[in-house]
């Protein structure tokens, strides 16, 4: 391969058919896992060693840059002030909600940023949440750039099925910040069953159950020749691993007698990861707490183990049954139960579930790995074309508050996306002249149970005997699950439109700050999207100019015929440059220069259209 | 508006010309795709069961719904476009919006009733419905609500629940053959019937999750 040297500041940018590669990853709670698809088969990018998994754990010093991974982990139990691990659980959280876990919170909150996104305290450094995932995402795609010899710019990134709004906004602006496009935010359930769908050839009802580090995930999916259809899904974004080491390090740490600070907190955590970890083969455990001043020995017996997670895993099931229930389906209809999530590994769950279910699990994908490789088929379905089909579904009702607290759902749960519902409301004061709208997520009827969205005011209504304003309001979800929310009053027309974005979330500035503040990307990632959009635009003009020659041609003179040629040269020539404003100008000069090409096809088809008619009255 | 055809040839009931907003050509009104340069078009205003090619029937075998479904979204769906450009993105939600909205209404029969209802001149939910009093039922429907609160284990609850499934999938069938022979007031009194067991049933499982939690 030759490599061409380029001047500092002087690389290309890279040409449309030189796109970067697109790859799958699984941001998880514990691990991520990035994966490349090359013709329906994905391999999982691993490193020298064969390891897969990327510890989602980032150590950060005051000088250089900071340490992703197994390196950063290693430092938990040396300089544990400084690492930060399950940043995922904090996702989308607001401040008031992370003030409200106190000491299970094991960092130090700074002040939020100006949107009202929490942001921890590491050292010198205040750091959001999207900020601390964006050094996992970098460090993900790096790994995978070296392996793939290519740069890698798009990605499908997975969430879980039942992140809210507010954290899918936030791992879409987490990728950004990490310089990687994302083609589609794809439900970790979702991709698991893409995976083993297209391995398998699989048809009919399946459940995929995903326990992960920080997240718990029950979807209900019907596969059929390609398409893989969720049917309905529950879950918990708060339940997953953690709480089994939580559990764990509290036990502990209550047979000590000293109290605990949150470093000391952190290192029992790994100490009980390590103990129920080896519980997973053996029967029991025995090791030392070393933290403070003072070490302890503690005992731990997988009974006990069991014991203390026996209502977590029973809430799994809860969860699972009900979500069958909701879409009247029952265990034995199904063809097969799919495993993810490492915390599928601890015994109690696989019995569990296999108990429930009334069959045994189907776990032949490693459970670590399975959703990257999901993601990655789709990330190639996407770049690539492709048969599959994914059909996914709004994990949570999509609301506005009315009066008295009281949540009216606009968009139900389960319901297909993209979606786009209106519902119409009303003034409830003579003369009032704006409505303030509150956007709420979630199951419950009361506003202060539901996720909080956000809120805008919609003003100018003209003044209207109370009850007489029209006001609609459109709830868009696109196929990532994000929601648009506008607003129009009916009678007038008075419109406001908002992208919503979660209330505690970060401003459009903040995230342009950091966009610039991200030394890979400083090299203007807007400018570049904005060409490549301009070249998408311009290549379609000329396909649709093409493609009506090659139909209607005998309309135009040669003389004519040529000149649009001409145009459409100019357009090729202004495409293989990067100067987007040329590539815009080419585009709209080759639309005015078929316009009147376009007038006589019309005519055309309007007396085509008249004729056949006329046949079909003399035929009738 | 997206969804409104952009100018129309058509006289009276003539076949309709739309402007491909692509190629500027011809094409017909209600086609998915332009014919000439293959861009995706919008959708137009269709009721439900025009939209994915079905009649307008109450009778609907929903393995048949389902493959028009997949079919029409296989070709329109968002992913589907994820390399092109913008405006035939936005397109392509649309149409995948427009899909799932029918798909949802006619999938689920109680919905698809009501629709169907709204279609014929009868609205029943919403604003502007016009009730019906049903004695009868709103005497069942106070029996068997007292039957349910007072069944204090899960097996009084489940025999409830299956006694209104029953009572739903006959009252369906009804329905169906009012819809058929065109007496709307007995499909409507039909519609009110299942709704209110669909809803029992629902009730019951609701009861009898909390009677097997409390165990």
């Amino acid at each position: 391969m030759l490599l061409q040297i380029h001047e500092p500041g002087e690389t290309p940018l890279p040409h449309e058919t030189e796109k970067g590669l697109a790859v799958g990853i699984d941001l998880g709670t514990t691990n991520s896992v990035v994966a490349f698809a090359r013709d329906q088969k994905a391999e999982i990018v691993r490193d020298a060693r064969g390891v897969g998994l990327v510890p989602s754990v980032v150590a950060y010093f005051d000088d250089g840059d900071p340490l992703v991974g197994e390196r950063a982990r290693l430092e938990l139990l040396d300089n544990p002030e400084a690492v930060v691990s399950s940043i995922k659980r904090l996702m989308g959280r607001g401040v008031d909600e992370l003030v409200k876990l106190g000491d299970a919170l094991p960092y130090e909150l700074g002040p939020p940023a100006d949107g009202g996104m929490a942001r921890l305290k590491i050292g010198e450094r205040l750091l959001t949440p999207v900020e601390i995932s964006a050094d996992i995402l970098r460090a993900v795609k790096q790994r995978a750039e070296i392996a793939l010899g290519r740069a890698v710019d798009c990605a499908v990134v997975t969430v879980p099925a039942y992140f809210d709004d507010a954290a899918r906004t936030a791992t879409r602006d987490a990728a950004r910040l990490a310089g990687l496009e994302v083609l589609r935010l794809v439900a970790e359930p979702t991709a698991a069953a893409l995976a083993y769908g297209l391995d398998s050839q699989a048809e009919g009802l399946y459940a995929v159950y995903d326990l992960g580090g920080g997240t718990f995930d029950f979807s209900l999916l019907r596969l059929e020749r390609g398409v893989f259809q969720v049917l309905a899904t529950g879950g918990d974004a708060a339940l997953g691993g953690d709480d089994f080491d939580n559990a764990i390090a509290q036990r502990f740490m209550g047979e000590r007698s000293d109290k605990l600070d949150r470093d000391h907190v952190k290192q029992a955590l790994v100490t009980a990861r390590l103990a129920k970890e080896c519980l997973t083969d053996r029967d029991d455990w025995d090791g030392f707490l070393d933290l403070g001043e003072a070490e302890s020995a503690h005992k731990l017996t997988r009974a006990e183990f069991e014991k203390l997670i026996a209502p977590l895993v029973e809430r799994t099931i809860e969860i699972a049954a009900a979500t069958l229930e909701d879409a009247g389906v029952t265990p034995d209809q199904l063809g097969g139960v799919v495993l993810v999530g490492g915390s599928t590994r601890v015994p109690l769950v696989r019995a569990r579930v296999a108990e429930f279910f009334g069959k045994p699990p189907l776990t032949d994908i490693d459970p670590d790995e399975v959703v990257a490789v999901g993601a990655a088929l789709q990330a190639e379905a996407l770049t690539a074309g492709s048969d599959t089909l994914l059909l996914d579904v709004l994990p949570l009702s999509l609301g506005l508050e009315t009066m008295g607290g009281i949540v009216e759902k606009v968009v139900e749960r389960n319901t297909p996306i993209p979606v786009s519902r209106a519902q119409e409301f009303t003034t409830y004061q003579d003369g009032q002249n704006a409505m303030a709208l509150h956007v709420v997520q979630g199951e419950r009827e009361m506003v202060d149970q539901c996720r909080s969205l956000a809120r805008f005011t919609l003003d100018g209504i003209p003044p209207m005997v109370a009850g007489a304003a029209r006001i609609r309001v459109t709830f868009a979800v696109d196929a990532d699950g994000l929601l648009t929310v506008a607003a129009k009053e009916a009678t007038t027309g008075v419109e406001s439109r908002i992208e919503v974005k979660p209330s505690y979330g970060l401003t459009e500035d903040e995230m342009a700050a950091m966009l610039r503040a991200s030394i890979d990307n400083a090299q203007d990632d807007m400018e570049r999207r904005l060409l490549t959009e301009a070249r998408v635009e311009a290549r379609r003009a000329v396909n649709a100019v093409q493609a009506a020659l090659a139909a209607d041609a005998d309309l135009l003179s040669a003389e004519e015929q040529a000149r649009i040629n001409e145009t459409i040269d100019v357009v090729e020539r202004a495409m293989s440059s990067t100067d987007r404003a040329a590539i815009q100008g080419a585009a709209e000069e080759l639309e005015h220069r078929t316009k009147i090409f376009a007038e006589r096809r019309m005519d055309r088809g309007i007396r085509k259209a008249l004729a056949g008619r006329a046949v079909a009255d003399i035929g009738g | 508006m997206t969804n409104a055809p952009q100018t129309s040839a058509s006289t009276n009931n003539g076949p309709a010309l739309s402007v491909c907003w692509s190629c500027k050509g011809p094409v017909a009104w209600g086609g998915l795709f332009c014919g000439t340069c293959k861009a995706v078009q919008p959708p137009v205003p269709l009721d439900h069961f025009a939209r994915l090619g079905l009649k307008r029937d109450f009778d609907i075998k929903v393995p048949v719904l389902d493959q028009l479904y997949f079919g029409f979204q296989r070709q329109l769906h968002p992913d589907r476009f994820a390399a092109a450009a913008p405006k035939a993105k936005q397109i392509s939600q649309s149409q995948a919006v427009a899909f799932n909205d029918a798909y949802e209404t006619l999938k689920d029969p109680l919905t698809r009733a009501a629709y169907l209802l709204d279609l014929l001149g009868e609205k029943v939910e919403g604003e502007g419905a016009h009730t019906i009093v049903d004695e009868e039922l709103l005497m069942d429907q106070l029996e068997r609500r007292e039957a349910l609160m007072e069944a204090d284990n899960p097996a009084a609850v489940e025999a409830i629940a299956r006694h209104a499934k029953l009572d739903a999938e006959t009252t369906l069938s009804a329905l169906a053959s009012d819809f058929a022979s065109g007496d709307k007031i007995a499909a409507k009194r039909g519609y009110l019937r299942l709704k209110y067991l669909v809803k029992l049933g629902e009730e019951a499982r609701a009861r009898r999750a909390r009677l097997t939690l409390a165990r």
